[in-house]
């Protein structure tokens, strides 16, 4: 942007402190607490119940948001496709557990009644890093055409490419592109039966008890937040922000554009994979219309809510906003417009409230609910002037 | 927020003569692919090549229509740099109010002729107002809070407002597609010119379509506020202190887009005899599509890259299955952008180039 507000003329805040409470900050406790809490609080709740079913979707949609948090919010690249990591995931789930591939007969690594069957049985903890690359691999060749590309443009080409993979996904039950008979997804009825999780020396994972569900969705949102948080405080975290805010100047301080951003895409992609084998285990089932780009725009507004590049932030935004989904919408507010004698099912409309969400936050709260510090740094800064001063993009 | 980009011109490698080869004549190969593989096909099959124009044919009727979406995307980029997400959206509200007001005004398919015409027009004229006063609307609310914020905000909020108008139009008319009368006899045959029959609805895109392109290319170099929304577009301080009011210009640019959606949307609904509340969605990504292709922010350029979209998109309908066409539209987009981001007739901006 050429055209530059006057930032001198307000006093620049700068970044505040952390508040600490003795040796530690005060975040740390808190997030110390809320991990504790998040390990215990399935003694308090039915093991089949309905909250855990949410609490580990939650959970696992936490790892999605963390994951597009280091394209969008670190590198500051808007990826509207990110379902497609989501789908090549659940998918390698299912062509790799479960009797999809009925004529091969492959088995490592599961249990014994599994071994009768026929297909590919790989056991969760094999696929999952089979996922993870296969989704960074297919990240990084989204991330490559967009290399020359920068702001919108670089938003339409990955909404395009969710779109052929969404594409794909639906219509690929009787060749790809038409050519061929080969049934590679099976569309919309999907590929399920999809092997249970079966992690070695735990008890078997069954629908009844969730708890085991719940804790290795925990321990992989935890596992993937600690590479987050390692990742930003690292070389390359550092390297993708200073993209963010400047590519120019990012460039002429030697930052190898093209590697970090590559890698920015790799790494997200990757967490949306192994998010994506864990519902395909979890669902029993990957269909083809768990893929929509509304899904794309559903983990978009996670982080958007919880404040771009705030880790902490996005973890909050995942929850809250998988609980405005699951609970909110189709049990609280499902009322509402019986009363005020309207008649129509608001289940329908849960996108529009998230996009009418997307709205408010970007006009009322743009850094978010738990901003970060540099964005929110930024805000104290770059208030708009009086009268609306104007900047626009101009052509060079 | 980066300054001003420095024109860099490294000193050109092999590697770089290729790429500005492919870049140049790689898209017209591209885009030329499809039919030529096809005419072939047809000549070897049948010894002529009536299908393949009959294809083309279809594809320039359904071409005009994101042609005018395509607008729509252009001017507002042209002019602020941001894609309307919610541009596609519009358009199905737009097919939305037109499918309506035939409700409403009461024509039936056996009306005649007269008042065929007068009721249409009439239709034309409300739905374009209608989507007109939306857009402009949308920009007021969602995009010019926005100006002083980081690029990716409007963005964010443009596709917000996507998902609140496609819940707007699943609320208006339900889930389900609703079929529209088929007022104009949309496939009977008017003419047939060389064995490809020229069809009533083809006869409505063309007479609705060419003189708004007409009124509108016109509208933008020789009035006083098209030169006012070209200024801005090239520089906005600049146009300001030239006395320009900057905001209201902006303000009528989305109106510009938003009738244009309109008329596209009566059309739409006219000649597909079906509206649906999705439909803007993939209209809309097919419409951008066109607009990149012929060089964002470039109008001549949007209304020829609608048509080429619309033809691909028929040959793709035809030949290998309406279940892949959004693939291989998509395809195409990531490919222009990939290789020639400028489209056919843009110049380079900065933000593709």
């Amino acid at each position: 942007m050429s055209t530059e507000t006057p930032r001198m003329a307000t006093k620049p805040r700068g970044l505040k402190l952390p508040r600490k409470v003795g040796p530690f900050e005060l975040s740390t406790i808190v997030a110390a607490v809320a991990i504790l809490v998040a390990i215990f609080v399935p003694f308090y709740f039915d093991s089949g119940s309905g909250f855990m079913n949410d609490a580990t979707v939650a959970l696992v949609y936490v790892v999605m948001a963390l994951g597009l948090n280091i394209v969008v919010g670190f590198a500051g690249l808007l990826d509207l496709g990110y379902v497609a990591f989501f789908a090549i995931g659940a998918y390698t789930m299912g062509w790799l557990g479960s009797t999809w591939f009925s004529g091969e007969s492959i088995h490592i690594g599961v249990a014994e009644q599994l071994s009768s069957q026929p297909g590919i049985h790989l056991n969760w903890l094999i696929v999952l890093p089979i996922a993870a690359i296969a989704a960074a691999t297919l990240g990084a060749i989204l991330g490559f055409p967009t290399l020359r590309l920068r702001g919108d443009y670089i938003a339409i080409v990955t909404l395009a490419f969710g779109e052929i993979v969404g594409r794909v996904a639906v219509n690929s039950d009787d060749g790809v592109f038409g050519i061929g008979h080969f049934n590679l997804t099976n569309g919309r009825a999907g590929i399920t039966p999809v092997d249970k999780i079966d992690i070695p020396l735990v008890e078997r994972f069954t629908t009844l008890n969730l708890r085991p569900w719940y804790w290795t969705a925990l321990a992989l949102a935890l596992v993937v937040l600690f590479i987050n948080f390692r990742l930003r405080d690292s070389r390359i975290g550092r390297a993708w922000i200073a993209i963010r805010e400047d590519e120019v100047a990012a460039v002429s301080m030697g930052i190898p554009t093209v590697r970090v951003k590559l890698l920015a895409y790799a790494l997200g992609a990757a967490m949306g994979g192994m998010a994506g084998t864990f519902l395909g285990s979890f669902y029993n089932t990957v269909n083809a219309d768990q893929f929509e780009f509304s899904f794309s725009i559903f983990v978009l507004a996670m982080i958007i809510l919880g404040g771009l590049g705030s880790i902490w932030g996005v973890v909050v935004g995942a929850l809250l906003l998988s609980y405005i989904n699951t609970n909110l919408i189709p049990d609280v507010l499902n009322d509402v417009p019986s009363k005020i004698g309207l008649d129509f099912d608001v289940t329908e409309l849960g996108f529009g409230i998230f996009g009418f969400l997307l709205v408010i936050m970007m006009v009322l709260r743009p850094q978010g609910l738990i901003p970060e510090r540099r964005h929110q740094a930024e805000f104290d800064v770059a208030e708009p002037t009086e009268g609306g001063d104007f900047v626009v993009e101009t052509r060079a | 927020m980066e300054s001003a980009s420095i024109p860099v011109r490294p000193s050109r490698s092999r590697a770089d003569v290729a790429r500005e080869v492919i870049s140049k004549y790689g898209l017209i190969a591209i885009l030329l692919v499809l039919p030529v593989a096809y005419g072939i096909q047809d000549l070897q099959d049948d010894g002529s090549l009536t299908r393949l124009a009959t294809n083309i044919k279809d594809g320039l009727s359904n071409g005009a229509i994101w042609a005018l979406i395509a607008v729509g995307y252009t001017l507002v980029y042209g002019i602020i740099e941001l894609i309307n997400f919610a541009h596609g959206d519009l358009f199905m509200i737009g097919s939305f109010v037109a499918y309506s007001l035939i409700g409403t005004i009461g024509l039936t398919v056996g009306a005649g002729t007269a008042e065929l015409f007068f009721g249409l027009l009439l239709i034309l004229f409300i739905t374009m107002i209608a989507t007109g006063t939306l857009n402009t609307m949308i920009e007021r609310v969602a995009y010019r809070p926005l100006r002083n914020a980081p690029k990716l905000a409007p963005l964010i909020t443009a596709v917000g407002f996507s998902f609140i108008l496609q819940n707007i139009g699943l609320l208006w008319l339900g889930g389900s597609h609703r079929g529209v009368p088929d007022l104009i006899n949309t496939q009977e045959d008017y003419v047939t010119i060389f064995g490809v029959p020229i069809t009533h609805g083809d006869l409505l895109a063309l007479v609705v379509t060419v003189p708004l392109f007409f009124f509108l290319i016109n509208f933008i170099s020789r009035s006083r506020i098209g030169r006012a929304m070209r200024a801005t577009a090239q520089d906005p301080q600049a146009a300001r202190l030239m006395g320009i009011n900057v905001d209201t210009t902006i303000s009528f640019t989305f109106l510009l887009g938003g009738l244009m959606a309109g008329a596209a949307g009566l059309i739409y609904a006219l000649y597909q005899t079906d509206v649906w509340f999705f439909s803007g969605f993939t209209a809309g990504l097919i419409a951008f599509t066109a607009a990149v292709m012929g060089g964002i922010g470039n109008i001549k350029g949007a209304i020829l890259g609608g048509l080429i979209i619309g033809c691909i998109q028929q040959i793709s309908d035809n030949r290998i299955g309406t279940e892949w066409t959004p693939a291989i539209v998509f395809g195409y987009l990531v490919l222009i952008l990939v290789f020639r981001p400028q489209g056919l007739l843009g110049e380079e901006t900065r933000e593709a180039g």
